[in-house]
């Protein structure tokens, strides 16, 4: 898909800031993350555990209150407008998480789980209810009249991903926000609902934003991808650029440590060593001076802003990786 | 780093001294069936498999599809009471199926050791963890206290872990996943094992993390020329790190191949699926996954045939009815598969019980 800079993102996320306090200590869980979601793209957020992707997508779809910054889906700022505005406007933006079965209520059946958005906001009963419910079933791939009277317990964790699926779409939202959805299945499920999500995108008109901290995974079914490290942005750009010329040196650290399944691909030595630091205590200037291998002093002392040093590539880095081979 | 705690006392290089060919481990026809409240259930169905010293073997699977079940009876620990084991594992030429458990006990940690996904099960809360390696070192090397203790703090180091002193103070939980997995192999290699089982020893930790385990595990095989099976769900970490991989499906061997071989010449359709659900990062993004429906099936009730007939694109009638049996392939001797229809170049000569047979 190619962008066109020029249209007028469907989401608007600028200098986003969540911090969590707890026993007197305060974790900068997001510091400072701004990005645009553009009508009928996917937007891939990746990083290692722990940097703020869950985080960022919950202070979008106004899960948690950010601590600071805006989110502005259409024309109306998420973070300052009216409780009930909000209400209305959370349902144009619907989560899916990782654990399906956990966030399915096991005492209902599916039908009444699809259908509780319809019910909370009274906007459909009777057949059409049962029509809807009958709809987003069959869309994800589940038989209706087999699964709808069921419970939770009774299926697999792919299928009761389908089911959140179901739940999510009822309501015709705009945008799903994917939170590691595929993470915990196996690799035959996981194509399954891969491909799901890639038609459901293409039926429904959806806009996604895709977190996951599986590489190969985010860049399968993203347009654009962002690589998050200790609660800042890193890099954002064409998924297939971004992998083939990764600009910031935690990209290509991060892509070098990822294996394939190929005999014939080359086995380098882990490119990192230690651990990230602690979001208590980041480093001052670039979060990755610690660990970088091209840091100097000005990384410890000017935090790198998220600049454009190409056409839709935009990286925070003060000595951005020389770009290698783009022919291939 | 620590430069003051001595290398004498821990045998890393017990390895060496040992004769470096023939068979380290011979499985044959191990069968593994888990008494359940629905029934029993054959986990483990007749799998066959040989390693000599300092090879890896990589175990791929999705799932519940029985490798930890298969690694965990090749030890001969068994899950609960009720769980019958037939068939033969012969470990440097001693049979382990049915020898007691004093026998048992002398070879686990000292001769096969084993390193888990989650370490928190296997470590202890409530103890240090340099006192956790310690004692393994003076129950299986009869060290002294004190040079128990000096060394636990010199394998702190060798697997990596920063100020191994200090850390060697710390409890398990004060401890990131990364360097309790670290600290799970120092306790894995103390005695210097000539068999290394590594169940899914990376799943879970961070990319990054990963590759620093991977490494490590590498290299404590290439010094110590110790055998190794690494079980894994993810092809990607098998693909370069192997010798032979075996894929499994509920229970059973269903490909087993020198690893360039599997890659280059796919003839199991499972396999072939595994390959083509995994999205790759080599792949332009959108590349379409080629799904498999369906689940693999119940192995309290499994139905006759292929196991994998239910899914296979390929399937026949002759699949639904008879089971395949592990066959050598006719070009390549040593990559043996099961299937009625197989995918690739070549026919299948001659049925075969075991990859050993050949
Ligand atoms: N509810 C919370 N209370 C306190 N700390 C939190 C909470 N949620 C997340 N964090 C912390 O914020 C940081 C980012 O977490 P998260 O957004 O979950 O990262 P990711 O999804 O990338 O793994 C972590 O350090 C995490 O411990
Ligand atoms: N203690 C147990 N009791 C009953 N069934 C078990 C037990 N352990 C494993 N199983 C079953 O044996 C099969 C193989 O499991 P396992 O070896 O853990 O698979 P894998 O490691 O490949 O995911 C599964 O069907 C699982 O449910
Ligand atoms: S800003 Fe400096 S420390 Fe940060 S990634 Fe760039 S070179 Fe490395
Ligand atoms: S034996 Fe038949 S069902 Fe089984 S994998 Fe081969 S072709 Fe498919
Ligand atoms: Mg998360
Ligand atoms: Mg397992």
């Amino acid at each position: 898909m190619t962008l066109d800079a020029s249209a007028a993102p469907l989401l608007t996320v600028r200098d986003l800031h969540v911090s969590f306090t707890r026993g007197g200590h305060t974790v900068q869980a997001v510091s400072g993350v701004s990005f645009d979601l553009f009508e009928g793209e996917t937007l891939g957020l990746v990083g290692e555990s722990g940097c703020g992707k869950s985080t960022t997508g919950r202070a979008v779809a106004r899960v948690i209150a950010p601590t600071s910054g805006s989110v502005v889906l259409g024309d109306i700022d998420l973070t300052t407008c009216r409780p009930s505005v909000l209400r209305r406007e959370r349902t144009r933006l619907q989560m899916i998480f990782q654990d399906p079965i956990s966030s399915l209520n096991p005492r209902r059946r599916v039908r009444d789980i699809v259908a509780e958005p319809l019910d909370i906001w009274h906007s459909a009963k009777g057949q059409e209810r049962t029509r809807i419910v009958t709809e987003m079933l069959e869309a994800v791939g589940l038989d209706p009249v087999l699964a709808a009277p069921c419970y939770p317990r009774q299926f697999s964790g792919g299928q009761c991903q389908r089911i959140s699926i179901a739940r999510a779409l009822v309501m015709r939202p705009k945008i799903l926000i994917c939170d590691e959805m595929v993470s915990a299945l196996d690799v035959s499920i996981q194509a399954q609902i891969l491909n799901l999500v890639e038609d459901l995108k293409a039926a429904y008109g959806l806009t996604v934003l895709f977190i996951a901290h599986d590489l190969a995974v985010v860049k399968n079914v993203s347009d654009r991808v962002a690589v998050m490290y200790l609660g800042r942005l890193c890099e954002v750009a064409g998924a297939d650029d971004l992998y083939r010329s990764p600009r910031h040196h935690y990209t290509n650290a991060l892509l070098a440590s990822a294996v394939e399944p190929d005999p014939d691909a080359p086995r380098t030595h882990a490119p990192l060593q230690g651990e990230p630091p602690s979001p208590l205590n980041p480093p001052s200037g670039c979060r990755f001076r610690t660990r970088c291998p091209r840091a100097e002093e000005r990384c410890a002392t000017e935090v790198p802003e998220l600049r454009e040093i190409e056409p839709n590539h935009h990286v925070a880095c003060h000595f951005p990786v020389e770009i290698r081979d783009r022919a291939a | 780093m620590s430069t003051s705690a001595p290398d004498t006392a821990v045998a890393p290089d017990a390895g060496t001294e040992r004769p470096t060919s023939g068979e380290l481990l011979e499985v044959t026809d191990l069968r593994t069936t888990i008494r359940t409240p629905r029934g029993p259930l054959v986990a483990v169905d007749g799998v066959s498999l040989r390693l000599k010293r300092g090879e890896t073997l990589g175990i791929v699977g999705e799932s519940g599809s029985g490798k930890t079940v298969l690694s965990r009876s090749i030890m001969g620990l068994l899950p609960g009471r009720g769980t019958m084991l037939t068939g033969s594992v012969r470990f440097d030429g001693q049979e382990l199926v049915g020898a007691p458990e004093s026998l048992l006990r002398s070879i686990w940690g000292p001769r096969i050791a084993m390193v888990f996904q989650d370490p928190m099960t296997s470590l202890n809360p409530v103890h240090r963890i340099g006192r956790q390696i310690a004692e393994t070192l003076r129950l299986h090397l009869k060290l002294s206290k004190k040079l128990a203790n000096q060394s636990a703090v010199t394998l702190l180091a060798q697997v990596g872990i920063p100020s191994p002193e200090l850390r060697a103070r710390n409890y398990p939980v004060e401890l990131s996943g990364g360097m309790r997995q670290r600290v799970m192999i120092a306790i894995a290699l103390a005695c210097g094992p000539e068999l290394l089982l590594a169940d899914e020893p990376t799943t879970g930790l961070d990319v990054t993390i990963q590759a620093q385990i991977l490494d490590l595990l590498a290299e404590a095989q290439r010094m110590r020329h110790m055998a190794m099976i690494f079980v894994t769900h993810d092809l990607g970490i098998v693909a370069t790190r192997t010798d032979q991989i075996m894929v499994m499906y509920a229970g059973r061997a269903v490909e087993f191949a020198p690893t360039h071989q599997l890659f280059a010449n796919v003839r199991m359709p499972y396999t072939e699926a595994l390959l083509h659900s995994t999205p790759r990062m080599g792949n332009p993004s959108h590349t379409r996954l080629a799904a498999i429906d369906g689940r693999p099936p119940d192995l309290v009730s499994r139905p006759p045939g292929c196991s994998f007939a239910a899914r296979c694109p390929y399937a026949q009638d002759k699949c639904r009815e008879e089971s395949p049996m592990l066959v050598a392939d006719a070009a390549e001797p040593d990559h043996f598969y099961a299937c009625w229809y197989p995918r690739g170049t070549s026919t299948p000569v001659h049925p075969q019980g075991a990859p050993s047979d050949a």
